[in-house]
């Protein structure tokens, strides 16, 4: 996983205003419909606030997070469109051992149904906790944003950032990134100086912009180098182990048993001598 | 019906012991079932906050160390030349394929596709180390058939795959060593990609490397406990000189890995240690009880020379070793608020797997010459000339005939 080499500039990227959301969860709905995806069965307050439903599962791929805060003293919220982030180096496709998540070239991290084992690595690696499983099912799989990998294809736009009235620009990721540092620079008294996703996990592509400092949202602090690289460091170095290992066991073994060998040739010639010495006699 | 009749009437001259790890088995068969008709979300306490449960815990991860007497004493023994081991490198052999071959029914069942596992075969990705473990699981127990093969043609007396398998035991030992190594620490590895979610007292680059190490010294000492117990239960020799070597090597292996430790801690960790008293309990328990306690108890002479004192010894280091495995597996990921406890099904099945161990080891050792394997008996060498075949055949033929 070589992160200086790939060039991720052109690949498609959310912008995704949070100061702009009204929280009118269009996305929500979009995503469903765009995805034949089931409607749960929820109640409000069962999470944190007016967050509808508690968290994303195998039937809600994206959710729209609601963070009460008070602001000269009036009620305030926050809204924050939880998704899959894109990573440009994907946790879940490195540790996925039969490779069933792909990075495209044009953005989306894409899911092969048709490989996955249901093993759940994806779900331990991934450091947005993004792939769901199947709990519902004998034989689960695992369901995430696709992010709309088949409307990229027809030429559409994601049905999330379709729907959106307010707060998701779609375009290239060096676009995106330009559009926010340009937000920033604009207006500095609305937003935190952090593009989040430009660096987390080595990059992503959903960026965010916020007017909250990113924890209070619920933004989960994630390490700025790319994923797969921990993993890498040490994966990179099984077949140098396995090579020194064996040469040295079998090297080892040689002369331990060599010293063996030459002793027991010794004893059985001396003894076939000495017995034709004796028959001789 | 004769046949029938025959089994029958053997397991009813079985020991009581035998009979109920049997019940266990076939209870833990029975969960099985369940969780393959209703499946994993209505039979497990697992979800998207805890993917992996107590079966990858304890089935997978804790399993795989446990095991690892086989690859570590077929190294000793026979890497490092040191033959009067020997008697003790076949239990060790039945243990590590029942170990693999049961890691490999627990991996099954937690498939959400079970069906599919060959696609691991196929779809290669060697990016991830699930892929390198499950590739190395898999040529590992095949590894381990092949030993296991030994004592079973020498029972039925089959020469000529004996004369085979006697010219691949160098090369079996060999590859038994470097693929353990492999999958041993790559099971660390899992760990290294839950770069925020794992606790600092665990998290830390050297995983890979402490997995293996503490799999060296877990294997020993599941030999040093198994040995102990078969001499005193199952009237076998009494191994204990033997076992002393072992017991001589262990803290040469625990300090190597204290040292590790201690060095990945407080140059390479990142984060805070003591944020969480919980955490701070299960890593002074994991390291106090089961590294160093058991450390000192093996440097002094007189535990090594005594039969009980050397097997709590053991006992402890193996108590930490599956400590450590479930607080890097499950205790150390940082979840907010959800408690997971294993439900009766995750329950029965881990229980049947451990059961199932016990018991299809005591049977494989009754039935077949596991621990008739004395070099004083059987000529252990390569053999690199034909006559040398030749001769151990009487001998075979005589082993045979005791057991």
């Amino acid at each position: 996983m070589s992160s200086a080499t790939n060039d991720y500039s052109k690949t498609r990227a959310f912008l995704i205003d949070t100061t702009k959301c009204t929280g009118c969860r269009g996305c929500q709905v979009a995503c469903k419909q765009w995805n034949q995806l089931k409607a749960e069965e929820t109640s409000f307050f069962s999470g944190e606030g007016y967050q509808n439903p508690p968290s994303m599962s195998e039937h809600t791929f994206t959710r729209v997070k609601f963070k009460d805060y008070q602001k000269n003293g009036q009620n305030e919220f926050a809204f924050y469109k939880e998704m899959c982030m894109h990573c440009n180096e994907p946790a879940c496709a490195s540790v996925c051992p039969v490779g069933a998540f792909r990075k495209t070239a044009e953005g989306p991290v894409v899911y092969d149904a048709k490989r996955c084992i249901g093993c759940r690595f994806c779900m331990v690696a991934c450091p947005f906790g993004v792939p769901k499983y199947e709990w519902s099912k004998a034989f689960p799989l695992v369901k995430k944003c696709t992010g709309c990998f088949s409307r990229l294809k027809a030429g559409l736009e994601p049905a999330c950032a379709t729907a959106c009235p307010t707060a998701i620009t779609y375009g290239s990721r060096a676009e995106m990134l330009k559009e926010a540092e340009k937000r920033i620079a604009a207006r500095p008294d609305r937003y935190v100086k952090v593009v989040y996703g430009k660096e987390e996990a080595g990059g992503t592509s959903v960026l965010y912009l916020t007017h909250q400092p990113l924890d209070e949202l619920g933004f989960k602090q994630v390490t700025k180098r790319s994923l797969p690289s921990y993993t890498w460091q040490a994966l990179r170095l099984v077949p140098g182990i396995f090579l020194t290992v064996g040469g040295s066991l079998s090297l080892l073994s040689w002369f331990t048993h060599r010293k063996d060998r030459l002793k027991k040739e010794e004893e059985q010639r001396q003894a076939s001598s000495h017995k034709a010495k004796e028959e001789n006699q | 019906m004769t046949a029938a009749r025959l089994i029958i009437n053997e397991i009813k001259g079985y020991h009581r012991f035998l009979k109920f790890l049997m019940a266990l088995v076939g209870l833990g068969a029975l969960a099985s079932l369940v969780r393959f008709v209703f499946g994993l979300g209505a039979t497990t306490n697992l979800n998207d906050t805890y993917p992996w449960g107590l079966w990858i815990s304890f089935d997978v991860v804790t399993a795989v160390p446990l095991a690892a007497g086989a690859f570590t004493l077929g190294a000793i023994t026979h890497c490092f030349h040191i033959k009067k081991l020997e008697p003790l490198v076949r239990p060790a052999i039945v243990t590590g394929f029942l170990g693999y071959s049961l890691v490999s029914v627990g991996l099954l069942l937690d498939l959400g596709q079970p069906q599919r596992c060959w696609h691991t075969m196929v779809f290669w990705n060697p990016h991830s180390p699930m892929f390198e473990v499950s590739m190395c699981i898999m040529a590992y127990t095949t590894v381990l058939f092949l030993e296991f093969l030994s004592p079973v043609c020498e029972r039925f007396g089959y020469h000529l795959p004996l004369r085979i398998l006697r010219t691949l035991e160098m090369p079996l030992v060999v590859a038994a060593a470097s693929i353990s190594t492999l999958h041993q620490s790559s099971l660390g590895t899992f760990f290294l990609i839950a770069v925020d979610k794992l606790h600092s007292l665990w998290y830390n680059p050297l995983l890979p490397l402490l997995f293996w190490i503490s799999a060296i010294f877990s294997g020993l000492s599941i030999i040093i406990l198994e040995a102990t117990m078969t001499h005193k239960w199952l009237g076998q020799e009494d191994e204990s000189e033997l076992l002393e070597t072992l017991a001589r090597i262990i803290p040469w292996v625990i300090g190597v890995y204290i040292l590790i430790k201690a060095y990945a801690l407080f140059f390479l960790s990142h984060g805070p240690f003591f944020d969480r008293p919980g955490m701070v309990a299960l890593f002074a328990v994991e390291t106090i009880a089961g590294v160093f306690v058991p450390f000192f108890m093996f440097m002094r002479k007189k535990v090594r020379t005594d039969n009980r004192l050397r097997a709590i010894a053991a006992g402890l280091l193996i108590f930490g070793l599956v400590l450590n495995r479930f607080n890097v597996s499950m205790y150390g990921m940082i979840h907010d608020g959800q408690v997971y406890i294993p439900s009766l099904v995750e329950t029965l099945v881990t229980v049947g797997i451990i059961a199932a161990e016990i018991l299809f080891f005591v049977l494989i050792a009754k039935y077949f010459p596991i621990f008739e394997h004395h070099p004083e008996t059987v000529d252990y060498s390569i053999p690199d000339h034909f006559r040398k075949i030749e001769k151990e055949h009487g001998e075979h033929g005589k082993v045979g005939s005791e057991a």
